[in-house]
């Protein structure tokens, strides 16, 4: 809380309550919000971040120098730009929930181990444009203060709500992290109370000996004052052997100790590794504490022990392996330890073990990848996976990737394990929710619909009594529509339990949101016209043991807030103005005062073009254009690595500019925006943890979505071939130029009904004739013309398989393939289409064909279209049947109809193919005989 | 069409003028709709024999059998131990006892003969160091079977030698047949040697040739039964023999001539003048007992057995030498060629002179076939009434070299191999999306829903 009044943590209770569901709601990934951002702009939500994209933060609250940055992930110095790291760190570290603890606590003798569950805070500075979810936790190490290290990691975003609704993810994927980080720092932390153990010992038996040496050699009565010093070395030396036998105690009672986390989930054989290990340590160090008696020989003892020694290095080299140095010379121990602030502190490698820490960094970056891109965009990438999965059947005909729907599910909570053990013990949880838009409700909602709800003022009296200062995304049960329930889940505690999903478990859940959900009482406290301020800022701690966090949330709570959100609405209604009279060029769009201080800028709404190649080159020099873009999209676009996915296709089709110079810096745009939008959103799936080697991948689909839309609006029997395609007809481009047979096909490619996951079905370019097994093993071929011997046998081979394909000539631009007349296809292969961008002609197309798709699956999966319903029935009947099926019900004609006789003979295929085996009989080719005619343009 | 492709913008009007005949991609008729490839080979494959009602076997120069699920297309065998080509294959089914049980016998270039189990896979049985075997006849009925080349050996089901019998001819035995009266026909050079099989309880059974037919002024390519009293035989000079089984006297004697001058030329019956052998070649011969359909160069020519005439014929039929066909009913046949094509045809009765001169239909007709017909047989009717037309009614093309030989199985399926090392299986588009079907309600019902 240091001076900054935004930096404030909020709790939320675990409660669990009921609420009604609504047992007709549809399911969630199909429950897309209409207008989710029906009143408010969508690219009004700016920042003014100083960094370019999310990143990582790992940061310390060093004893010695206080709160530092670690790393940040990626750990490219472009991300955090001119972010202040240092700033950030003292802030997010400066929510340190963990003061509680240290030392020894009262009745008990030895120094404990705190045994701290992470929190898990959100946290804001508006100042800096920044919001983190802010994960704590600490780390164990023998010569820190209190043997604790703070640590804490941080996803960092511009974007508060994007940090607030996949809270429950990032809280996921932050405990795997932390878990695994603590793993590792229990075994480092066991191994270096070993060693400790082991010096300590040493140095208890060189004073023995040391003591035993004066006690001969002074007189028995007489202890001089070197003889009481060493006496108490002795003792203390005992003592600290004592506690620390009771640290490596406590450590290794790690595991029994109840999580109130239900997050945490750690590898159980890592733990039961772990365990035994400490065990085993346990078991041995309890014996040596007896204090030796210098009765005996020494000679006799000092063997003994090295005995012992020896065999304890056997042993530990057993256990251990390589991981540590071969032999360990016992040292002495000091009396008194170094200063704090002399003695050099562990780095995090060191903390944990080397293994773990990297396998943590390589589970953060990981995230960081599935965290790129905005809200929307990932909220639409996981509502089209939800869709996707329920889909199966289909999937393979226009999805282009499928691979990733079993990796990558969050509906398994899958203990991270950083030495790979296979762990069958995981468990379900609801696949977090993201959560679009629900502030449009809560504008109005607020309020007004208090008094009225009595569900409402129940919990809300409720979290008065309470005294949290409780804030959420979803202000009044009113909103119960299903998004905002859950969105609730993130009420933290409701995915431990296992349910997949099941009827009474939603509803407990939605109860639970139903309740937490109550109106702020913030609102109360600050009477704010704008309810929007409660969205700012949120934290759901975790519980704690320790009660700082909700110390920290109640204080935050009673803070006074800052808002946030005045200023985007302030902004969207200033882009509206802007949009409305953007003829006036050099228009200084009004924004709100906090907002400009903030960003120290102004934004400018302007038309000129020249401005946006400019864009990219610094953020600063934008800032002195002209530009009518928002300030977002105005960072470095181009860099692939840029994720910050509204600005990329926010200002072409968000706002319409009118007038001519603006339209044309529209289109210049979205020529342009081709690239960096699928750059944004494409790039990052080709890196993300899905893989896809070679694999098709958005990015080139969409790309792929500029050609075609080239493709049809300069061929007029553009619809021919894509019916070649789409009803299984080979389709062969010819052509001399390489580069222009390739661009084609690429382009085309988006039409071949289940490309493979490589798109195995299309060949790019290829110089020798083919034969047969070419034709059904591809079914788009880019195919060299020449002039030569070969080139006539090719064209021979063209000629001879001339029934089985369909050619495009794309030198002479002509089609030769049966003639088409449908109206299936008119709308994606409209020679006069209105379609502009080759991202909205390729989502148009996918719409398309995924329509087709449907079709195709009711057709392939409609029994009576396939068997006779009587046994008096014949083949003719249940033929007729579906023809009149395809014709009358469909309404498609003859040409029509062969493309879903064709898809659904796919879907057929793809879903015997397990059951048939297979590999061991080769695929079949269906054609048919009909004429070809000649298209011309 | 290469034209065309080359980049002529006069394109389409000239596209199909290179085939000889040529069906257009229009075939109603044909209802192949569905292929699939077989590989497994790696040279020529030249036999294909049908196992059972689901599995054929194939064989070529690279002395492999593999044996394949026709219904699948699935390989189910592969039986290996030959080390040169296979020049004959044949299926062998004992019945003597109550369960008959198939093998295959094979005959190779390396002189040896393997029975095989096509169920296991497994060389049951292999004798080698022979004189090379050109063909094999199996004769079910003594559970016997015999193999021809430079000696004939008479072999029981054990693969055990009975007798053998030297000749003295330079070709040896190209083709043998079996005559009523444990009698066998064995096709020498232009010779056939009727050869009786003696069979006695008590000794071994023993050879003997009992006549010497040569009638044939040329080699004899194609040796075949037509029904129980009739076999008949084709000569590489197109000479069409009917000979009687019983008596081994001829019936009829056809000598089927190309004449190049006279394209309207009816069927001509001459003795002597071969212009071009192979072009009149008989190279195959099969019958149904009423009809025999021989492929005569790259032309068919259908004999009926009743009239003792050829009632439908066409010259060109292929664009090179027809190598196998097969009469699928009395109006239907089929013929595969060197030209990698196999082609389905009909006998149909011509239109009645009154009736072909409706503008609309020749119009249509000649629409759809620009090209030239290499005989027209429609002008000359009037005069031999009973003469009918083949007509083309599909064509499949798939196979990049000779289509060696084919085999039709029951239900729309068709088996071809070719000298491009593939085998390509034709289905029934329609039927098998319907099977398909079954098996996709038929897996959901399983599995209790998607």
């Amino acid at each position: 809380m240091i001076g900054s009044p935004d930096v404030v943590a909020f709790t939320k209770e675990d409660e669990y309550g009921q609420a009604n569901l609504d047992p007709w709601a549809l399911p969630e990934e199909f429950s897309v919000p209409l207008h989710p951002l029906a009143d408010s702009n969508p690219w009004a939500k700016t920042s003014y971040a100083k960094f370019t994209k999310d990143f990582i933060l790992i940061s310390e609250f060093s004893e010695q120098v206080g709160p530092q940055p670690l790393l940040t992930i990626p750990e490219d110095p472009k991300v955090c730009g001119t972010f202040d790291l240092n700033y950030f760190s003292l802030r997010i570290m400066s929510v340190d929930y963990q003061a509680s603890f240290v030392g020894h606590p009262p009745g008990s003798g030895y120094p404990r181990l705190s045994f701290v569950e992470d929190s898990r805070v959100v946290l804001g500075d508006s100042k800096e444009g920044a919001f983190a979810y802010v994960h704590h936790l600490t780390l164990y190490d023998l010569e820190a203060r209190g043997f604790v290290r703070p640590f804490c990691m941080a996803y960092v975003a511009a974007d508060e709500k994007k940090i607030m609704l996949q809270f429950q993810e990032l809280s996921f994927r932050f405990s795997q992290a932390s878990e695994c980080l603590k793993a590792g720092n229990r075994r480092a932390f066991a191994k270096e109370l070993q060693r400790k153990l082991r010096d300590l010992e040493y140095t208890h038996s060189v004073l023995q000996r040391e003591e035993g040496l004066q006690r001969e050699a002074g007189p028995q009565c007489m202890y001089s004052a070197h003889a009481v010093e060493k006496a108490n070395e002795l003792a203390n030396v005992e003592k600290s052997i004592y506690e620390h036998r009771d640290l490596l105690r406590q450590i290794s009672s790690y595991h029994r100790r109840p999580r109130r986390d239900p997050q945490a989930v750690a590898c159980q054989k890592c733990m039961s590794e772990c365990l035994n290990e400490c065990e085993e340590l346990l078991e041995k160090y309890a014996k040596l504490a007896k204090p030796f008696s210098y009765t005996e020989k020494g000679e006799e003892r000092q063997g003994q022990f090295e005995r012992e020694g020896g065999e304890e290095e056997a042993d530990e080299e057993d256990e251990e392996g390589v991981k540590r140095r071969p032999s360990y010379t016992p040292q002495l121990i000091k009396g008194k330890s170094a200063k704090c602030f002399d003695k050099r502190l562990k780095t995090l490698q060191e903390l944990c073990d080397e293994t773990f820490y990297e396998a943590t960094v390589e589970l953060l970056k990981e995230t960081e990848r599935s965290f790129r891109g905005d809200l929307c965009y990932l909220h639409t990438r996981r509502l089209e996976k939800a869709l996707r999965r329920k889909q199966r059947v289909t999937n393979f005909l226009f999805e282009g990737e499928l691979g990733d729907d079993d990796e990558d599910d969050v509906g398994t909570l899958r203990p991270f394990c950083a030495v790979n053990h296979t762990v069958n013990n995981y468990i379900h949880l609801n696949p977090p929710p993201i959560v679009l838009g629900p502030e449009p409700f809560e504008l109005d909602a607020l309020e007004p619909q208090d008094p009225l709800d009595p569900a409402s003022e129940a919990s809300h009296t409720q979290d008065s009594e309470l005294g949290l200062g409780e804030s959420h995304l979803e202000s009044s049960p009113s909103d119960q529509t299903l998004e905002t329930q859950e969105s609730s889940e993130e009420t933290k505690g409701s995915f431990s339990s296992d349910k997949s999903g099941t009827g009474p478990a939603e509803k407990r859940h939605s109860l639970a949101s139903a309740k937490s959900e109550a109106p702020d009482p913030d609102s109360d406290l600050t009477p704010d016209p704008d309810h929007n301020t409660d969205l700012e800022r949120e934290s759901s701690s975790e519980d704690m043991e320790t009660t700082a966090g909700e110390d920290d949330g109640e204080d935050g709570g009673g803070q006074t807030p800052v808002s946030l959100l005045e200023v985007p609405s302030d902004l969207e209604a200033s882009k509206d103005d802007a949009c409305e009279g953007s003829n006036e060029s050099d228009l200084l769009v009004p924004l709100d005062t906090a907002c400009c201080i903030a960003q120290d800028g102004f934004l400018y709404e302007a038309s000129a073009p020249e401005a946006v190649p400019g864009l990219h080159q610094s953020p600063h020099l934008s800032q002195t254009l002209v530009v009518n873009q928002e300030p977002q999209a105005l960072l470095p676009l181009q860099d692939d690595y840029t994720v910050g996915s509204p600005c990329a296709e926010s200002p072409a089709a968000g706002l319409e500019l009118p007038g001519n110079l603006l339209g044309d810096a529209v289109s210049r745009i979205s020529d342009g925006s081709d690239c960096t939008m699928s750059a944004s959103t494409g790039s990052d799936r080709a890196a993300s943890p899905l893989g896809y080697g070679g694999v098709v991948t958005l990015r080139q689909r969409k790309k792929a979505g500029q050609g075609a839309l080239r493709f049809v609006r300069q061929y007029p029997f553009a619809m021919q071939a894509l019916w070649c395609l789409l009803s299984g007809r080979t389709l062969v481009v010819l052509g001399a130029d390489e580069g222009r047979v390739r661009r084609l096909v690429s382009s085309l490619a988006l039409f071949v009904p289940g490309p493979g996951k490589c798109a195995e079905r299309v060949q790019a370019w290829l110089s020798c004739p083919f034969t047969l097994t070419d034709l059904h093993r591809w079914k788009l071929i880019g195919l060299q013309r020449v002039a030569s011997p070969v080139g006539s046998s090719m064209l021979h081979s063209l000629s001879r398989y001339s029934r089985y394909i369909s050619i495009l000539d794309a030198d002479l631009k002509t089609l030769r393939c049966p003639p088409y007349q449908g109206q299936l296809l008119a709308n994606i292969a409209d020679h006069r289409t209105y379609v502009r961008r080759g991202s909205t002609y390729f989502l148009h197309a996918q719409s398309t064909l995924c329509h087709l798709a449907a079709k195709a699956f009711l057709l392939t999966f409609t029994h009576h279209l396939h068997m006779p319903v009587s046994s008096t029935e014949g083949p003719e009947v249940v033929e007729g049947r579906r023809r009149c099926f395809l014709q009358e019900q469909l309404g498609l004609g003859e040409e029509d109809s062969q493309i879903l006789l064709y898809l659904s003979r796919l879907i057929t295929q793809q879903y015997l193919q397990p059951a048939t085996g297979g590999a061991a009989a080769p695929p079949s080719f269906s054609f048919n005989y009909t004429t070809s005619v000649l298209y011309r343009i | 069409m290469l034209k065309w492709f080359l980049g002529g913008r006069e394109a389409q009007s000239s596209v199909e003028k290179s085939s000889v005949l040529c069906i257009g991609e229009e075939q109603p008729k044909n209802c192949f709709t569905e292929l699939q490839v077989l590989k497994g080979h790696f040279d020529i494959v030249r036999f294909l024999v049908q196992i059972d009602d689901f599995r054929c076997a194939s064989a070529g120069d690279d002395g492999l059998v593999l044996v394949w699920n026709v219904e699948t297309g699935e390989r189910l065998q592969e039986l290996r131990g030959h080390s040169q080509q296979i020049t004959a294959i044949t299926t062998f089914t004992c019945h003597d006892e109550a369960t008959s049980h198939t093998s295959l016998i094979t005959a190779s270039s390396d002189r040896s003969l393997s029975l095989w189990d096509p169920d296991t896979g497994n060389r049951v049985q292999t004798i080698s160091d022979l004189q090379s075997v050109k063909c094999l006849l199996v004769l079910e009925r003594l559970c016997m079977w015999i193999s021809g080349g430079e000696e004939l050996c008479v072999w029981n089901k054990d693969l055990e030698l009975q007798c053998q019998k030297q000749n003295h001819s330079d070709t040896g035995i190209t083709a043998m047949i079996e005559l009523p009266k444990n009698c066998i026909a064995a096709a020498m050079d232009k010779d056939i040697a009727i050869y009786k099989l003696t069979i006695s309880t008590d000794s071994p059974p023993s050879v003997a040739e009992i006549r010497h037919l040569s009638d044939h002024q040329d080699q004899i390519r194609a040796l075949i039964n037509v029904n129980d009293d009739l076999f008949a035989s084709g000569s590489h000079a197109g000479e069409l023999v009917l000979w009687d089984a019983t008596e081994l006297k001829i019936l009829a004697y056809e000598h089927i001539l190309w004449e190049e001058s006279q394209a309207s030329a009816q069927m001509e019956i001459r003795v002597g003048g071969a212009p071009k052998p192979s072009e009149m070649s008989v190279q195959h011969l099969t019958t149904n007992g009423k009809l025999i359909l021989a492929a005569v160069g790259s032309g068919l020519y259908v004999y009926s057995v009743q009239t003792k005439t050829v009632v439908a014929y066409r010259k060109v039929a292929h664009d090179s030498n027809v190598l196998h066909t097969m009469l699928m009913s009395d109006s239907e046949l089929m013929s595969c060629s060197e030209d990698g094509s196999v082609r389905m045809w009909e006998i149909q009765d011509l239109p009645l002179p009154a009736e072909p001169t409706s503008p609309g239909f020749f119009g249509m007709w000649n629409f759809s076939r620009s090209n030239k017909q290499s005989g027209p047989p429609s002008k000359k009717v009037v005069d031999l009434p009973s003469m009918r037309t083949l007509e083309l009614t599909g064509d499949l093309i798939g196979h990049s070299g000779a289509v060696q030989m084919f085999l039709k199985f029951s239900e729309d399926a068709l088996v071809t191999c070719s000298a491009d090392h593939l085998l390509i299986l034709w289905k029934n588009g329609e039927r098998q999306s319907h099977l398909r079907s079954l098996a996709l309600f038929q897996k959901l019902e399983e599995k209790g829903g998607l």
